[in-house]
């Protein structure tokens, strides 16, 4: 069936069985393989994305509940200050390890500091359970999140 | 179609922002540093190219390129290699790039003599090797400026990407330079740098993968595609060593997508158009299976026997003294106590894949994500049937590995190899991809075990006798490594850390038991340490407190003979206040452990909470691992084994019941989450002394120092891990 979408800001038509999760219609027909697999059940966070402005899992979500709605992946994070703030701390701290899960870590650390710009450790911890690391980045992750409100807010009072 | 993008277009568009992006502009505050350093093939060299050895090919672009010969699965090792070469070479370490190496003995690790990585060798082995790499072609550019100049090379100097001649002043790019090198004859054994005058080697460069990874451009092996390629995933048996009876697929088969369903070795397998419609076709078979040697295994059961043969004597790995008359004697206090550890998933976030491109002389391209090049280059072509030169592999980067992508039986491969085999007659190329239950499920465990250990205190607080029986299965029997690693029917990677006991005890017996049975094993991040660094640092705590001792000074006086784990232990005691106050309710562990080559000290806080449940607060952790190329990297590779370690220590254990793994994804594997992860602290001991590995060695000692945190708060001892099973 084909379906309209809004991907990256860009629009298109995929022709895919509507209940396909989004992950594989991302990875798959439009070759955007940024965002990952790793279980299959929303266990772990490797997938990523912002449907609505609303970070998703996309390996448990169909297709055919984002029509209308803009979708942004990882390929995307560095378009808004929020994801370059996210990029720039991952960098300069090394967080990354095999980098398999630093996708969807990086898309739920710039969902997180898009709706909390002062987040404590408490508020990491909550809003990065639900990704796995099984290198074990999670002190670095941290500490990125930290760094990175930190430039947005010196970026606001700059401006 | 009007207004369709094509998928290419859309992810081409994303390289070249990213592309464009690297050079600097629209980033806010610092420059990053790291930059993105992971050569993809349009961005090689153009024009002449110096190729001075297997490990650099400068363009006359002023391009470095680096072939790396180990894997890079997150333990640093691309930017550590880069490091090294760009340091001998002068290089101008923002213009080097890196790509992993194809297959081909020239990529050997030298620890192995043959092509892969794994064992925390990777640095130690190749740092010699390499360093001459960079200055053998160094060499070369020096005598290619002299020879334009008509001077001695003697009065030439290179230094970040140039060679200079100071009496002129004149200077030439390694580009302008590489026509002309790639001319020269290249010394076998140049001249190494003094390390006093090391601008890159000892220094916390970035990483070169980070930005690659962080954008999602970074290509590993799930991600490989070419074109017209096809998925698959096979139905295997969930029996350990059970057999297909009868299939019927005619559901499968009419599923959109689907363009091939039949019988492999391993058992069903469904080639559809992606993932998706594969997985769906799958579960559509119907499949009846035989249950074969595992039918009836179950850990349980393999738990109490593992416990009945550790009542017994096995076969001695080690013996000082006479540990029976010192047991006999008199003053004596003894204890007795059992460690149980599980079966463990290696569990890296990437699932496996491999894809299998079958070429029409017999051979195969294959891409795939490996740690042992090497030996899967014979694998494949013992498979295909083909020579090893008909063979073409393209790793890719690692998404975790932990020793699951070492496989001396290449599982993955083969299972790709045989599907591709099976399904030729539709031309494509097939990648075959492991859902996480496949993952789970899908065998080659850490071993579970049993340590037995009786140990005596005499009348003024000294250990003097002390038994450690070990019970598990041998990771090694039946593979290559056999005849190497297996001698006298002791399987060393069982007894690792347990023969090799530094402390100070006159009477010692190291026993082992080897256990056979249908659950494969393998390697699994520390191997054997995983096992014995819990047991034999939880149990000198219980003996320390049999003895009335505090466990760091009861450690330093059993360590005297061993400056290098002294150093460390003394550090982390030293940095994590251990003469200090405790702060209340904290309970506090400290552990040492030597694994590959490296010397691992950890102090551990914990406090319960609410319910009463352990909580890991803090981890100090001091390593002396020789001299470091990269602090940083050390340090991420120390905090990464603590958290690996305490999945394993909180949650890890793969069950079996009637031959069949009941766990299947995370909801039932628990992996540490970050809510769960401790504050952590690293520190490096300052060390001319040998290097040795760090992927691996932070692990051992983790389990202990919290077990023994766990012990000193609650003065009860951790017999069984995890510490939260889930059943």
């Amino acid at each position: 069936m084909e379906l309209k979408l809004n991907v990256n800001d860009e629009e298109l038509r995929v022709d895919v069985d509507p209940g396909t999760p989004l992950l594989w219609v991302l990875r798959e027909e439009l070759g955007l393989t940024g965002t990952k697999y790793g279980c299959g059940r929303a266990q772990c966070g490797a997938c990523t994305v912002h449907v609505g402005g609303e970070a998703v899992r996309s390996c448990s979500y169909p297709v055919r509940k984002v029509v209308g709605q803009p979708v942004k992946t990882i390929e995307f994070l560095d378009q808004s200050v929020v994801g370059r703030a996210v990029e720039q701390a991952w960098i300069e701290l090394d967080v990354v390890q095999c980098g398999w899960c630093q996708p969807g870590q990086c898309m739920s650390a710039a969902d997180l500091l898009s709706k909390n710009a002062a987040p404590t450790d408490a508020d990491i911890d909550l809003a990065m359970r639900g990704n796995l690391c099984r290198c074990g980045t999670y002190p670095r992750i941290r500490a990125a999140i930290h760094r990175a409100a930190e430039w947005l807010r010196d970026t606001a009072a700059r401006s | 179609m009007a207004g369709m993008k094509k998928a290419s277009e859309l992810s081409r568009r994303g390289f070249l922002r990213g592309a464009a992006l690297a050079g600097g502009g629209l980033l806010i505050g610092l420059d990053i540093g790291g930059g993105n350093r992971i050569a993809a093939a349009a961005a090689r060299a153009a024009g002449a190219t110096f190729a001075p050895n297997a490990f650099l090919r400068i363009g006359s672009d002023d391009s470095v390129l680096i072939l790396a010969k180990n894997d890079e699965m997150g333990q640093g090792i691309f930017t550590s290699i880069a490091q090294t070469i760009a340091e001998e070479l002068e290089a101008d370490f923002t213009k080097v790039r890196v790509e992993p190496a194809p297959a081909g003995p020239a990529y050997n690790n030298l620890a192995f003599g043959m092509q892969g990585t794994g064992g925390s060798t990777s640095t130690w082995a190749n740092f010699t090797q390499l360093r001459q790499a960079g200055a053998a072609a160094k060499t070369v550019l020096v005598a290619a400026a002299a020879a334009r100049l008509g001077v001695e090379p003697a009065t030439c100097q290179a230094r970040l990407g140039r060679v200079h001649h100071a009496a002129s002043g004149q200077s030439f790019s390694f580009g302008e330079l590489a026509e002309a090198a790639a001319a020269l004859p290249v010394p076998a054994e140049p001249a190494l740098k003094d390390k006093k005058d090391f601008q890159l080697i000892g220094k916390p460069v970035r990483r070169v993968d980070s930005l690659a990874k962080v954008r999602g451009q970074a290509k590993f092996s799930f991600d490989a595609s070419l074109p017209n390629m096809a998925v698959a995933q096979v139905a295997r048996s969930p029996y350990f060593g059970g057999k297909l009876k009868t299939f019927d697929a005619s559901a499968a088969r009419a599923m959109s997508g689907v363009l091939w369903v039949g019988e492999v070795p391993e058992g069903v397998a469904v080639v559809a158009k992606g993932f998706w419609q594969a997985r769906q076709a799958r579960a559509a078979l119907k499949i009846e299976w035989e249950k074969g040697d595992g039918g009836g295994l179950d850990s349980e059961t393999l738990r109490q026997d593992y416990a009945r043969l550790a009542a017994t004597s096995g076969t001695v790995a080690r013996k000082d003294g006479d540990l029976e008359a010192e047991l006999a004697g008199p003053g004596i206090q003894r204890l007795e106590a059992s460690y149980e550890l599980p079966f463990l998933a290696h569990a890296p976030m990437e699932p496996l894949s491999c894809m299998v491109h079958l070429k029409d002389d017999g051979g195969a391209e294959i891409y795939t994500g490996s740690q042992f090049l090497g030996p899967d280059t014979m694998t494949a072509a013992a498979v295909l049937g083909v020579p090893a030169e008909k063979i073409t592999f393209h790793n890719h980067f690692l998404g975790g590995a932990f020793g699951r992508r070492a496989n001396p039986r290449a599982d993955f491969l083969v299972l790709a190899l045989n599907v591709a085999k099976a399904a030729r007659q539709l031309g494509r190329p097939i990648k075959t991809v492991w859902s996480r239950e496949d993952d789970i499920r899908g065998g080659f465990y850490r071993p579970m075990w049993h340590n037995r250990l009786e140990g005596a205190v005499n009348e003024h607080g000294k250990i003097v006798a002390w038994r450690h029986r070990v019970v598990g299965q041998s990771i090694l029997a039946g593979t290559p490594f056999e005849a190497m690693m297996v001698k006298d029917g002791i399987d060393q990677t069982s007894v690792e850390g347990a023969s090799t006991l530094p402390y100070d005890i006159p009477n010692l017996e190291v026993e082992l038991h080897t256990v056979k049975s249908a659950i494969p094993t393998l390697w699994w991040r520390s191997v054997g340490h995983s096992n014995t660094g819990f047991a034999t640092e939880h149990f000198l705590d219980e003996l320390a407190r049999l003895a009335g001792r505090d466990p760091y000074k009861l450690r330093r006086t059993l360590l005297s003979q061993h400056p290098r784990h002294l150093k460390a232990l003394d550090l982390a005691a030293k940095k994590a206040g251990w003469e200090g106050p405790k702060k209340p309710g904290i309970g506090r562990g400290i552990a040492v452990h030597e694994s590959f080559k490296s010397y691992v000290a950890q102090v551990a806080e914990v406090s319960l909470d609410a319910e009463g449940r352990p909580k890991v607060e803090k981890v100090w952790c001091a390593i002396d691992c020789g001299p470091v190329v990269n602090p940083d990297i050390v340090r991420a590779q120390m905090e990464g084994a603590i958290c690996f370690a305490l999945s394993a220590v909180l949650y890890g254990e793969i069950r079996i019941e009637d031959g069949q793994v009941l766990n299947s994804n995370f909801h039932d594997y628990p992996l540490l989450r970050i809510h769960e992860a401790p504050q952590i602290e690293v520190h490096i001991v300052d060390s001319n002394d040998e290097m040795g590995g760090v992927g691996e060695p932070g692990v051992p000692p983790v389990a202990a120092a919290v077990a023994n945190a766990i012990l000193d708060l609650t003065g009860k001892p951790v017999r069984r891990l995890p510490i939260f099973p889930a059943a």
